[in-house]
């Protein structure tokens, strides 16, 4: 087992940063590629007639887990190495609620208003200026919450463990339910197309 | 400087932004973005994220004026602990940055605008993206990550937590979408 390679200490800290950029590039090219510096574009998914975020974003996710799962069924990739966000069920509840409310608010999530900021949208540099406002507002008033969050944390925890279902399955039926999904979101555009502004 | 003078018009295939090509196919951009996340975690062992870039900014400037509170404060201190020039995701989104410039500016979509639906004026508009902005930091913040840090990242590794997250920003955007209409369409 070689990967990652910053596990194994292949690559230098310097090395590390230059490789975000270079990564950097490629995800802020794709979020761009997909029209995902437009906020009437990334909202549309939330009134039905546009699912393009639904179609990259699950794309995405299925594309990396089928690689992650392929890479360590190798043996090549040693996935302990991998960093995972601890589970805190009422934080990542009550966190992804507002989040989503600052998305159809705002227009955007934190990465798109960077894409929309950079390609000349105003409304793209104010949110990133209400997101690091709202940061300070975090830090100043709602540090309580913090503890809250972390005295809840149940620590890393996979979906695998959970239900206690083999690793491959799960993936397999991330597959298959993303592949629902599509077919789902392909629906709901030629059923609400009559929502999209002229 | 063609690029920046592109017409605002709605395009004939119904996308309604502004001028510019057409938009890569949905699923090919995401798998795309699916390969750029995978080979994040093959080289680094980690995913994408971009909240953490905006914490290390605002933890410095603010250990400036008050070391000890941002050293301290449980809301920055992680992120006062790795500046921005050291800190792994601020190099990310300055690359997201420039990636997103290159790639618009190739397909002539670069362009000063405020987006918005034809029902609603550009102050209206400009408050609006910043509360959301704000309300969107303090739940990326409690949830340890945004819709790249954790729907994309902790999703891909079917991180338990990840997938309440994600469920939770579509109910939550679903919820409000009716009421915030006027704003897109």
């Amino acid at each position: 087992m070689i990967l990652p390679l910053y596990g194994y200490e292949l690559i230098s800290d310097a090395q590390g940063l230059l490789v975000a950029l270079v990564l950097g590039f490629g995800f802020g090219w794709f979020l761009e590629r997909a029209g995902f510096g437009s906020a009437r574009l990334l909202t549309a998914q939330f009134y039905l007639y546009d699912m393009s975020v639904l179609k990259v974003m699950f794309t995405a996710i299925v594309t990396a887990a089928v690689g992650l799962w392929a890479f360590s069924a190798v043996g090549w990739l040693d996935l302990s190495l991998a960093y995972l966000t601890p589970t805190s069920i009422g934080a990542q509840l009550f966190g992804g609620l507002l989040l989503g409310a600052g998305f159809i608010i705002g227009g955007y999530c934190p990465g798109t208003s960077v894409t929309a900021a950079a390609t000349g949208s105003g409304d793209g540099f104010l949110f990133l200026g209400g997101f690091v406002s709202g940061l300070l507002l975090y830090a100043v008033a709602f540090s309580g919450l913090e503890l809250w969050a972390n005295a809840n944390s149940l620590g890393p925890l996979t979906l695998p463990q959970v239900f206690g279902v083999p690793y491959g399955v799960l993936v397999l039926a991330l597959v298959a339910m993303a592949a629902l999904m599509f077919a789902g979101a392909e629906w709901a555009e030629r059923r609400f197309s009559g929502m999209r502004p002229r | 400087m063609s690029a920046l003078t592109s017409p605002a018009i709605t395009r004939a295939d119904g996308r309604f932004l502004a001028g510019g090509d057409r938009h890569m196919n949905p699923y090919l951009a995401g798998f795309g973005l699916g390969l750029v996340l995978l080979a994040s975690f093959l080289i680094m062992g980690r995913g994408l994220g971009a909240t953490a870039a905006s914490g290390s900014v605002v933890a410095w400037l603010v250990g400036l004026v008050a070391p000890d509170w941002a050293a301290t404060n449980p809301g920055l201190k992680g992120y006062y602990a790795e500046p921005p020039w050291i800190n792994w995701t601020f190099y990310l989104i300055v690359g997201a940055f420039i990636g997103s410039l290159a790639s618009a500016l190739l397909a002539r979509r670069v362009r000063w605008r405020i987006e918005r639906g034809p029902q609603l004026g550009v102050p209206a508009r400009l408050a609006l993206a910043f509360a959301g902005g704000a309300v969107a930091a303090v739940g990326a913040k409690l949830a340890k990550g945004c819709t790249s840090g954790q729907a994309l990242t902790g999703g891909s590794q079917l991180n338990a937590g990840s997938w309440i997250f994600m469920l939770a920003v579509f109910a939550g955007a679903y919820a409000l979408a009716w009421f915030v209409r006027k704003e897109w369409r």
